[in-house]
């Protein structure tokens, strides 16, 4: 790790470095005003202050459409019917000003797309190795966000290769990794006074990050005894299992593969699924595993603060806040998480 | 508002204290800034919990569909003719309703606001009289609250209650006071190519989360057109082709039943438009037709029944 400092009106240099060797991806202004991802044009348009954008940068490693495979839909042909691999990604690419909690959702899912031999996803682990992640450091987190409480918080280096810290005119630049560490080779280093500008930030940050929740007690229960507590009765009321939380949420990862045929073209593509669906479990028999609206909503937060940390020993949630603020009847994560938490279940 | 919340409140404990109804279904407050939550009350108790605001932006005739109990709901005039229209389509008897009616003082669009404070973070938002008082770390700000209506709210036919058992607070102006036919079809005036870019343009950023078909009491089918496969009607791609089916079939099977209540825009995570075509069938419906949705317990929505005098402008023979 080494912390070096860059001005900003030099970022165009480093973003000239960035260009030549990566499609360079930022939050950008959009017409309507919001900060959403965009491709980057210029160093003009990047933005410093802005909160998160509402969905989660997670489509650049797992796109919500992806062709896998193509086929030639012939079955008269000896060459029909035979998958061909799609491509990986033609170029690398980097994710500038991506949020701490971000990254490290997509390094959370490290763990479940290629943790070892028997969970190699080709695709994921494309996109991942050929992906660049400049992080920045987050100056006043949301009211939503409890990134602290999760493993995570508003300097969390973990899944970066390089943090930037705003510094105002200028910007800290961490190396974090041989990848970062490469591109910001020629960058002086950064005085004392500026890392500690840079650490008093982070202790204000962190500071500010005002939602809590505890974990404690979901750790040490049972996973049966969270499964059937009463509480999910209430909690799970007014949810439309509509798919807003999955997929705006950073580290929420199904998906369904269909073959689509039209002539003689055939391809595979997976696509975003939601657990919040009831066609997500629906068995060709008929029969549903979780049939109800309470098992699917049930299954959300099981999933991400206690079958994740059961199994892999990583939270499924970075505590981004994005579920609470775009649920269309404010399911709030917090709230489910401290119910689960309750010292007394019943 | 207060007053109506304080009253919503009294009706709430005096119906469930009698056992006129096993739930009242209402509003409590959300935990972020102009998002109140669809609330089931049971108790008198947490009936101390509903409240009424400008940021009550879900129809709640959605919450009744497939429920056996005695429901008291809270409704303004859009949800109540969403009630009238389940009851048509047999989605709900009139007994076991009970409509705490209410005039509707036209509901906030929290993106109209977040808008007028870009890269500020909004901490809260309070109702004082006609205006917002809108709060965040280091900043307190006033926003009218006509200015940052929901562009259905400005356009609406029924604010009061069309159907009810008890009428809380006074009845109101009727109208949001725009013409829902000046502006119901935007693109009616473009040229085809026009219109095409103007519908790409709506569409492109959809996600396909049906957080708009979820939240809308029409959409009650046990599997929509979307989640069936054999035969399968539409893609599960966020392509072009896919997406547009998906809302362009959506909004046909709305027609005639939409009462433009906005629920859908409201839930939308990422600010589509999608009532750029519904209201445009709803114009169509009401010029073909005379007909306008959940209005009357009687009548029978002009999709539903075939007719020999039906009209086929669109037939050129
Ligand atoms: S929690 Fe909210 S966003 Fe998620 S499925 Fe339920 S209603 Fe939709
Ligand atoms: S569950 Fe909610 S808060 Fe947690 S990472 Fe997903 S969207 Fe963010
Ligand atoms: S709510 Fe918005 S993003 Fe979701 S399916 Fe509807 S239009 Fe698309
Ligand atoms: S879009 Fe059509 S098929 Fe789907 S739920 Fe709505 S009315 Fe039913």
């Amino acid at each position: 790790m080494q912390d070096k400092i860059l001005d900003k009106s030099e970022v165009d240099a480093l973003l000239e470095r960035l260009g030549s060797e990566y499609d360079v991806y930022a939050p950008l202004r959009d017409q309507q005003g919001s900060v959403e991802w965009a491709a980057l044009d210029s160093s003009s348009d990047l933005v410093w202050d802005f909160s998160n954008t509402g969905v989660s940068p997670k489509r650049f490693v797992f796109p919500q459409t992806e062709c896998m495979m193509r086929f030639n839909n012939r079955s008269d042909d000896p060459e029909g019917m035979i998958m061909k691999q799609e491509q990986g990604l033609q170029r690398q690419q980097a994710l500038l000003n991506i949020r701490p909690c971000d990254a490290k959702a997509l390094k959370a899912l490290d763990s479940i797309y290629c943790r070892d031999q028997t969970s190699n996803d080709v695709y994921w682990r494309d996109k991942r190795e050929k992906t660049l992640y400049v992080g920045l450091a987050c100056k006043s987190p949301c009211p939503t966000c409890f990134c602290t409480s999760v493993r995570c918080g508003p300097h969390y280096e973990e899944g970066l290769d390089i943090l930037l810290v705003d510094l105002g005119e200028r910007l800290l630049v961490r190396t974090l990794s041989e990848k970062g560490a490469e591109l910001a080779s020629n960058l002086s280093d950064a005085p004392d006074e500026a890392k500690q500008q840079a650490a008093q930030q982070k202790e204000e940050a962190e500071a500010a990050v005002r939602s809590q929740v505890g974990l404690e007690n979901i750790q040490s229960r049972g996973i049966m005894e969270l499964y059937e507590a009463p509480m999910w009765d209430r909690e799970h009321e007014s949810c439309l299992n509509c798919g807003v939380c999955t997929y705006v949420c950073p580290t929420c990862h199904c998906f369904d593969i269909q073959d689509e045929t039209q002539g003689e073209h055939g391809r595979r593509v997976r696509n975003w699924d939601t657990c919040m669906s009831w066609l997500f479990t629906y068995h060709t028999s008929g029969h549903n595993p979780r049939g109800t609206k309470k098992d699917r909503f049930r299954q959300r937060f099981m999933h991400k603060f206690k079958y994740m940390p059961y199994k892999f020993d990583v939270i499924g949630c970075v505590g981004c806040g994005r579920c609470t603020q775009s649920c269309p009847v404010n399911i709030d994560v917090t709230e489910v998480v401290g119910e689960m938490n309750e010292p007394d279940l019943n | 508002m207060q007053e109506l919340t304080q009253q919503i409140r009294s009706a709430a404990k005096r119906l469930l204290q009698e056992e006129r109804v096993d739930c009242v279904l209402g509003y409590r407050e959300g935990t972020v800034p102009m998002r109140e939550r669809p609330f089931f009350a049971y108790t008198p108790e947490e009936a101390d919990q509903l409240v009424w605001t400008r940021f009550c932006v879900n129809n709640l005739a959605n919450f009744l569909i497939g429920r056996q109990d005695r429901v008291a709901v809270v409704a303004q005039g859009c949800v109540s003719r969403n009630i009238v229209g389940l009851i048509q389509e047999k989605q709900l008897s009139r007994e076991q309703v009970y409509v705490l009616g209410l005039h509707s003082p036209g509901m906030v669009d929290s993106a109209k606001v977040q808008a007028q404070f870009p890269n500020r973070v909004i901490h809260s938002v309070e109702e004082d009289g006609e205006e917002l008082l809108v709060n965040g770390a280091d900043f307190q700000e006033r926003v009218k609250v006509r200015d940052v209506k929901r562009d259905n709210c400005y356009t609406c036919t029924h604010r009061n209650a069309v159907i009810y058992d008890e009428f809380l607070g006074e009845q109101g102006e009727e109208t949001g006071g725009g013409n829902i036919d000046n502006v119901a079809a935007p693109w009616e005036n473009l040229s085809l190519e026009e219109r095409w870019q103007r519908f790409e343009e709506t569409f492109k950023d959809c996600i396909r989360c049906y957080a708009c078909r979820d939240v809308c009491p029409l959409c009650y089918c046990n599997q929509c057109f979307v989640d069936e496969n054999q035969p399968q009607w539409c893609g599960k791609t966020v392509e072009e082709t896919d997406v547009h089916t998906f809302h362009i079939l959506r909004a046909f099977h709305c027609a005639g039943r939409c009462t433009d209540c906005g629920a859908c825009e409201s839930a939308c995570p990422v600010g589509i438009k999608m009532r750029r075509l519904t209201s445009k069938l709803e114009k169509d419906i009401r010029e073909l037709y005379g007909y306008s949705p959940g209005l009357d317990l009687e009548s029978t929505p002009p999709l539903s029944v075939y007719s020999p005098e039906d009209p086929e402008p669109f037939s050129t023979g």
